[in-house]
């Protein structure tokens, strides 16, 4: 008898932990239907969801590139300079090709492979040079708000307008009423839930998180498996460019502005250890949804300053993680 | 990188000895509007250095204020600028440096933002704030009913957008057409459209929009297309971008008018600068205020740059 209460409260302390995220993110829905009864409308619930995707894509390869000890703070900077090149390029092939989707086609593709260059590039910098990930990072970052800034001769690349109207229904489309955003988004999170929790290369990376050169003797091939996160986070950031681009079919220099700290937040809100070693992929996806939330929430009403907008969301971004900490502690 | 080089090729050039200096310091094209006015300012300066033999230019760009006062050191100490013009990040934190450039004896043009102190500088030219709000409030007193519902999406909190907002409000006074919001779209397309989703989830009723900025304008009309209410309401942006002119001139619904804000006042600036440089004793110290115009589609041609990339 005494036996089974205490498994109970190990039972409950390994609950709270998990919960923390999930009850901040319901504290804030309840928040919202009180303060707004639009909140829970099909069209809000979609443009927060949708508009979460883009951060969320490039969380879910953040939380791969955290768990394993990295950090990458060049994902925004990387996100605005493949929007930039990926809008020059169609534009540029738009008068060879005659418009229609094959435009459309080398556009996606141009994003993606970018992506996987300068997500391998950041890798390769990482483990074969062996400099920080933050000194890495921090140097892509400014070497690629740069770049776009001088590809756009510090304006904004605009898309072709007819090539828009047919790009569009990227983001604005999608099936049974779900936007493509949003499926793109689910499709990710749920491939990347699966990555981190039911294959090799998910329980390397948390191997090397924890401790490299343990991981090292037990024959993790850390260097390769360190490269790959970065290259995965690289792709998922042309993922989300693609997206992205149909939006406004703009990108200029102050495209993609801290979306990486927002993605390391929702990454840190979600339960992923910043020192890596733990990483939860489906926590990392509430913690993008909180973060939407509250800035949605607070252009719903008129209850604080927009000048406290900040303030707010770092309030509640240290108490998510407070919550789940003290579960953890107890 | 561009400008970097010729800013690079500036400092590595011989001076001779007689050579008049002038330094240009000017905040980082960090959206479209600073971006034009990088376009400007590069074109002046390389104009005038055709155009005057002894004349020399460092044109930096500051991505903030602490790195613009460390700009301006370096300027006086490394080149011994003959003339500063200077468009202030912040009016507070520059106030400070620019007055010890003025006491030195450098001739001092001040763009656009304001020193927190009067008398500092030699030139002032600057937009009109307050006209950029009031003529944009009184489009909406003569075409707005009484009881008519606005949103406004603002600025980067700053004096600027503080002052064009208090015109605006000051221009709908009396009138009965009420504000429903003002929230923060940071001159940012991405921003503005997050924030007009917002405002279309919250109102279901909205007549007009004052985006406040054409970048601004462009992500709330986004949104306005996206929530199909296109029929409902029009859009009031402001500065003068070329997509916002076409669609004025070209008789659009959503965006019937536009307020000018022209970013090519950095070279009015410059230019004066070199007259005042150039030509000793030659009056040209005072302010030079450049007001700001309603675009309509009547006079919209006359606004249209083809080659501007704003």
């Amino acid at each position: 008898m005494s036996t089974a209460t205490t498994n109970r409260t190990g039972g409950m302390k390994i609950d709270l932990t998990v919960l923390g995220p999930i009850l901040a993110l319901v504290a804030l829905i309840v928040i919202g239907i009180l303060l707004n009864p639009n909140f829970l409308s099909y069209g809000n619930i979609t443009n927060v969801l949708a508009r979460s995707a883009f951060i969320g894509i490039i969380a879910v390869g953040m939380t791969f590139v955290i768990t394993a000890g990295g950090l990458d703070l060049s994902v925004g900077s990387m996100a605005a300079f493949i929007a930039g090149l990926a809008i020059l390029v169609m534009n540029t092939v738009l008068p060879s090709m005659g418009g229609g989707y094959g435009v459309i086609a080398v556009g996606v593709l141009v994003a993606l492979a970018a992506g996987l260059v300068a997500g391998a590039v950041n890798g390769l910098l990482v483990t074969k040079a062996g400099i920080e990930a933050f000194i890495v990072t921090l140097g892509t970052m400014g070497i690629y708000r740069s770049l776009v800034t001088w590809l756009a001769d510090g304006g904004t690349l605009s898309l072709d307008f007819a090539m828009r109207e047919l790009y569009r229904p990227v983001y604005y489309g999608g099936i049974f009423g779900i936007s493509w955003p949003i499926i793109v988004f689910a499709i990710v999170a749920i491939l990347g839930e699966i990555v981190m929790r039911h294959t090799a290369f998910g329980r390397h990376c948390a191997a090397i998180g924890s401790n490299e050169t343990v991981a090292r003797y037990s024959t993790v091939a850390v260097k390769r498996v360190k490269t790959m996160t970065y290259v995965l986070l690289g792709l998922l950031v042309g993922v989300a460019v693609v997206m992205y681009v149909p939006r406004l079919g703009s990108a200029s220099a102050s495209t993609g502005l801290l979306w990486e700290l927002e993605a390391i937040a929702a990454v840190i809100i979600g339960g992923t250890m910043l020192k890596g070693g733990f990483g939860r992929v489906w926590g990392t996806v509430v913690g993008v949804l909180i973060l939407s939330l509250i800035g949605n929430i607070l252009n719903l009403t008129d209850m604080v300053s927009p000048y406290l907008n900040g303030a707010i969301q770092g309030i509640i971004i240290i108490l998510a993680v407070v919550l789940q900490r003290k579960g953890g502690a107890e | 990188m561009k400008r970097l080089a010729l800013t690079t090729a500036l400092v590595g050039l011989a001076m001779p000895l007689s050579a008049e200096t002038i330094g240009v310091s000017i905040p980082a094209a960090t959206h479209g509007w600073a971006g034009a006015l990088n376009f400007h300012a590069e074109r002046t300066v390389e104009r005038l250095e055709e155009q005057y033999e002894d004349l020399d230019f460092v044109l930096t760009t500051t991505p903030d204020p602490g790195t613009q006062v460390s700009d301006l050191e370096d300027m006086v100490a490394t080149r011994n600028i003959d003339a500063l013009v200077v468009l202030p990040f912040e009016s507070e934190p520059l106030t400070g440096p620019i007055q010890r450039i003025a006491e030195s004896g450098t001739w001092v043009t001040v763009v656009d933002r304001g020193l927190s102190q009067e008398g500092i500088e030699d030139l002032y030219v600057a937009g009109d704030n307050e006209s950029f709000g009031r003529i944009a409030g009184e489009y909406f007193v003569e075409n707005l009913e009484e009881g008519a519902k606005v949103v406004v999406l603002r600025g980067i909190p700053t004096t600027i957008d503080n002052e064009r907002v208090e015109a605006f409000q000051g221009a709908l006074e009396g009138s009965g057409i009420e504000i429903l919001a003002m929230e923060h779209g940071n001159w940012s397309r991405d921003d503005a459209f997050t924030v007009m989703q917002d405002y279309l989830s919250r109102y279901p009723e909205i007549d007009a929009v004052w985006a406040s900025d054409d970048d601004m304008a462009v992500g709330a009309i986004a949104a306005i297309e996206q929530a199909d209410r296109t029929d409902e309401m029009w859009v009031v942006g402001g500065a003068g971008m070329k997509e916002m002119v076409q669609r004025v001139s070209e008789g659009d619904t959503m965006v019937p008018v536009d307020v000018t804000y022209p970013p090519s006042m950095i070279s009015t600036a410059i230019e004066l600068t070199a007259l005042a440089v150039m030509n000793e004793g030659l009056p040209v110290s005072g302010d030079f205020i450049i007001a700001s115009e309603l675009i309509t589609q009547e006079n919209a041609e006359s606004f249209y740059f083809e080659d501007s990339p704003y």
